[in-house]
């Protein structure tokens, strides 16, 4: 388990020996929170300067509110990386700036979409509910909840320890909306994924996604061996045995379910991408990943001959042009959003964003490219990528099999969905229609996402923390210093 | 495990790598396509943020402006006196695009002409709102408003073009009937869509600039093409020509008689002037027949019948002679009929290019381009395009014509005034004595030193039905476009 992060065992080897040795707090090992937090206000820069070229372009007075935004967003920044320092001192000090560009990036465009719909509605009388400072509002309670997971759960490890209860849970959340009936769980945009309480609503299936990895992730530390035995050999791949394909079928079953019960491709394939990478993560055996993509292609060429939405969603990935005024709509906007980008991009408040269908949702990384361009877009895109690259370096570097499996696990969640989300506004997959993570409108997936991160800050604590490595112990001469640790065996 | 964790590191990356080699062809390969998309609103929201210029007329009377207005788009395009001025602005519409100079000039009008890059340049670092450059044109906004009336308060259809000889300018161009132009620039796409459909589904197609897009058979108005080649074969005014009053069509038994079956000269023959003058069918046909094919077909091209790709810059529909295949066909061409069509534009052009000593100036309706601040960026210059007759032919030819107006019936003769003109009475239609004729009335006056050329045309004859003659339905027009020209002067 060999790893280059310098924070994990290159450091610490030379920092804990004098850590030993001295009580000079110049020597221990960098937490670099100051770092994190010179990255944070180089965020909160480029966000409020977003936000002003967004008001000036759209010829609006600068006023007040927008000092008021960016002092909110400041706050809520300061917080969460408060937060940070004190309960994941040694946590990665990039992540939580990616986060906060994304998230502030998302506010502004979600606020300049807000601008654009008012300009289409006002003149005919009709209303607009602004969403930006809703928003606003759900980024407040995500860094409260991000702060308070941070606090409460103070090793990851103890998440094994309750994977069968979150692997319940979140089956129950993922499968509630398709079984409810409609008017708790109304079908918005052709999906059943939404649950209604009066005047807000939230997607459970968010928060399945995380319960869902931990579940897989600690059923598959437990179970690691039972799936590396080979079943046969086929054209050089080993194939696991037939009764151990079990937790594979069941998530299969699961997918198949969504699919069939609340019609939510994007989400299918996101669950699938990621029990497959966890199942390949603990073997560390492809053959599973080729069981998986036979499996599910299987599965999404039946839907596609059973389901009209399914035939009309690859009827327009393949020609948009049959039908431009009505399937084939979405995604024309967005190829015309995207087209008139260009390199550059028309600019911030450029653009118009109320050409495109669910501007703030499932297309807003469109708007982005139409009114960042490619340049644009291609930042946000590398802007997941440090995310997700980080994330998975905690992962390489920390101990515990539980931790690297859900660190890989989350940080290629991420990546994942963002291939779904973009690929598919930009016509490389057929559009599924799911929310670009932190960008996107939206509570729950806000919410989640912020979950999301606080885990992965914490297996990153878990790294590079001078404590959590334990070769520089084995390197203390004198056993008689040291002292007995309670063991608890993981269950 | 870190073995399986970076190879999910290499697939997330490769999948980042995709995404980006598709966002570069989206948005950087298909970029344009997308763009231009006629699917793709935004060019069209663009253009209405940008205040679009006028066209105005050569007197300074604005034809069609900007407001602004409190909607997504921000200016709404207005014609003043809509349908007069149709034919020459056209329209400008958000769903079907423009029509008539809108769309010959939409650069200009838009802003995006090369011509007024150094002023967008300059708008852009100034920080004033970018605008379009204007468009001030030829037309004589009363001389329209006169054609447009003779036309439109008879309840005919047809057309009137006016053109200043010695440039080509085109003074008037009326058709008739028009449409409002106000009605499909509307911002109310419901109303417009219902507006487009009522027009183009018209069967008196109102969209239709009968000036330029639409050709007739010129009829005896032709004449004037055979009597020019005729001159340049060494005729004069007074060579003898065929006088008979009907002829039989060689190798047919079809009988091609004078109007009315008139005898000309003295029964036999008659001079060149006078078969001029009195419209003799037998006289042209047998010239036409003398001359051939080619030597007309040159004649005709000379006067720019049989142009191709004619742009003033409104498109002007190509007229032609039609292939003349035998010998009968080669007969009836000589009295404008057969296959002969020509644009009304087209005969203004000749009778325009008879007034100016035969010298052929290409005509225009654009003086001049003005930018946004209304200064001129450049001005038309008379084109001259080709020399289609000697001097002293035209002015035998016009000397003709003053006799043949002498000869014209009808009403609204103008006193003091010498007009030099042809009349036309063009049958058409499968079946010729039941199809009404098509009258046309072409024209400069005055005739010693011209000021004015006009066509004037009116489909099937106006009420006047079968006994419609270009004297009698277009000539009182045409007269009356001439003598507003002139008495305003």
């Amino acid at each position: 388990m060999g790893s280059p992060v310098p924070g994990a065992e290159g450091t610490p080897l030379a920092a804990n020996n004098s850590a030993a040795t001295s009580t000079s707090p110049g020597l221990s090992p960098p937490t670099r929170r100051g770092t994190e937090l010179f990255m944070l206000a180089f965020a909160a820069v480029l966000v409020t300067g977003a936000l002003i070229l967004v008001e000036a372009n759209q010829e609006k007075e600068l006023t007040m509110r927008i000092v008021w935004l960016g002092l909110a967003y400041l706050g809520l920044l300061t917080v969460a990386h408060l937060a940070v320092r004190r309960w994941a001192p040694y946590a990665d000090p990039v992540i939580l700036p990616c986060v906060a560009l994304l998230n502030g990036l998302g506010l502004v465009m979600i606020h300049r979409i807000d601008l654009a719909m008012a300009d289409v509605k006002m003149p005919n009388g009709e209303t607009w509910d602004p969403a930006a400072s809703k928003q606003v509002l759900w980024t407040a309670i995500a860094v409260v909840l991000f702060c308070t997971v941070l606090k409460v759960l103070s090793d990851h490890r103890t998440l094994a320890r309750y994977g069968y209860t979150f692997g319940f849970a979140g089956l129950v959340a993922l499968l509630l909306p398709g079984v409810l009936p409609s008017f708790i769980a109304p079908e918005i945009n052709g999906a059943k994924i939404w649950l209604s309480f009066g005047a807000f609503s939230i997607q459970p299936g968010e928060f399945a996604k995380i319960l869902l990895m931990v579940f897989f992730a600690a059923f598959l530390v437990s179970k690691r061996d039972l799936f590396t035995i080979a079943g046969r050999r086929v054209i050089g791949l080993d194939l696991p045995r037939a009764r151990d394909l079990g937790p594979l079928l069941a998530a299969w079953a699961v997918v198949v379910s969504i699919m069939v019960l609340q019609k939510d491709l994007g989400s299918s394939l996101l669950f699938f991408g990621i029990v497959l990478v966890l199942l390949y993560v603990a073997t560390e055996r492809a053959a599973w990943v080729v069981v998986g993509v036979v499996l599910f292609s299987g599965a999404a060429v039946l839907a596609w001959r059973i389901f009209g939405h399914v035939q009309v969603r690859v009827q327009n990935w393949l020609d948009p042009f049959v039908d431009p005024y009505g399937a084939g709509h979405q995604i024309l906007q967005s190829l015309f959003g995207l087209g008139t980008g260009g390199l550059f991009g028309a600019g911030l408040g450029g653009g118009r964003p109320d050409e495109i269908p669910e501007a703030n949702t499932d297309f807003i990384t469109a708007v982005i490219g139409e009114e960042l361009g490619f340049v644009g877009l291609s930042a946000v895109l590398l802007l997941y990528t440090v995310f997700a690259l980080r994330g998975l370096r905690n992962a390489l570097a920390v101990r515990d099999t539980f931790g690297k499996l859900l660190g890989g696990g989350l940080a290629f969640a991420v990546a994942f969905q963002i291939f779904i989300v973009v690929g598919g506004v930009t016509k490389l997959i057929p559009m599924t229609g799911i929310t670009a993570p932190f960008l996107s409108k939206g509570g729950s997936s806000l919410l989640a996402n912020y979950i999301l991160v606080a885990l992965l800050l914490r297996i990153s604590n878990a790294a590079r923390a001078p404590k959590s490595t334990p070769k520089p112990r084995q390197q203390q001469p004198a056993i008689a210093d040291q002292f007995t640790v309670m063991v608890e065996r993981p269950r | 495990m870190n073995t399986p964790l970076r190879r999910v590191g290499m697939a997330m990356m490769a999948m980042i790598l995709l995404l980006l080699g598709n966002a570069t062809y989206v948005q950087v390969i298909k970029a344009d396509d997308y763009r231009k998309n006629p699917l793709n609103q935004r060019v069209v929201l663009d253009q209405y943020s940008r205040e679009r210029g006028q066209i105005i007329a050569a007197d300074g009377t604005p034809l069609a402006a900007v407001q602004k207005t409190d909607d997504r788009l921000e200016y709404l395009r207005t014609y003043a006196n809509g349908p007069v001025f149709a034919p020459v602005t056209g329209y400008f519409s958000f769903i079907y695009g423009a029509g008539g100079l809108e769309r010959a000039e939409d650069d200009l009008l838009n802003g995006s002409d090369d011509r007024l890059f150094a002023r967008r340049v300059s708008d852009m670092i100034t920080g004033r709102d970018p605008k379009g450059g204007s468009v001030q044109l030829t037309v004589d906004a009363k001389l329209q408003q006169v054609a447009y009336d003779q036309l439109a308060s008879q309840g005919l259809t047809g057309t009137v073009v006016a053109i200043r000889p010695q440039t080509g300018e085109v003074l008037a161009m009326a058709s008739t009937p028009s449409y409002d132009p106000n009605l499909l620039a509307t911002h109310d796409g419901d109303a417009q869509e219902e507006s487009w459909q009522a027009l183009t589904t018209d069967e008196s197609e109102p969209m239709l600039n009968r000036a330029v897009h639409q050709i007739y058979p010129p009829g005896s108005t032709f004449k004037l093409v055979v009597a020019a080649a005729a001159l340049a074969e060494g005729k004069t005014k007074d060579s003898e020509v065929d006088g008979r009053p009907s002829i039989t069509l060689p190798g047919t038994n079809t009988q091609l008689p004078n109007f009315n079956d008139t005898i000309c000269g003295n029964g036999t023959t008659a001079t060149l002037q006078e078969a001029l003058a009195k419209s003799c069918n037998t006289a042209f046909a047998v010239l036409a027949n003398e001359l051939g094919a080619d030597k007309l077909r040159d004649q005709a091209a000379k006067f720019g019948i049989g142009e191709q790709d004619l742009a003033i810059p409104l498109s002007v529909v190509p007229s032609t002679i039609g292939p003349i295949e035998d010998k009968p066909s080669l007969y009836q061409t000589g009295i404008g009929q057969k296959d002969v069509r020509v644009t009304p534009m087209a005969n203004a052009v000749l009778a325009a290019t008879i007034a100016n000593g035969g010298v052929r100036m290409q005509p225009h309706l654009v003086q001049k381009i003005l930018a946004p601040d209304l200064q001129a960026i450049s001005e038309t210059e008379p084109d001259e395009v080709d020399e289609a007759m000697e001097p002293e032919h035209a002015r035998a030819l016009r000397d003709m014509m003053v006799e043949s107006e002498k000869n014209t019936s009808g009403g609204g003769k103008l006193n003091g005034v010498t007009i030099a003109s042809k009349t036309g009475t063009a049958e058409h239609g499968v079946d010729v004595s039941k199809t009404r004729p098509h009258a046309w009335y072409v024209a400069f006056a005055p005739a010693e030193e011209p000021q004015i050329a006009i066509a004037v045309i009116v489909e099937n004859g106006g009420q006047a039905g079968q006994l419609a003659t270009g004297g009698r339905v277009a000539a009182p027009i045409g007269r009356a476009v001439i003598g507003a020209y002139l008495g305003g002067r």
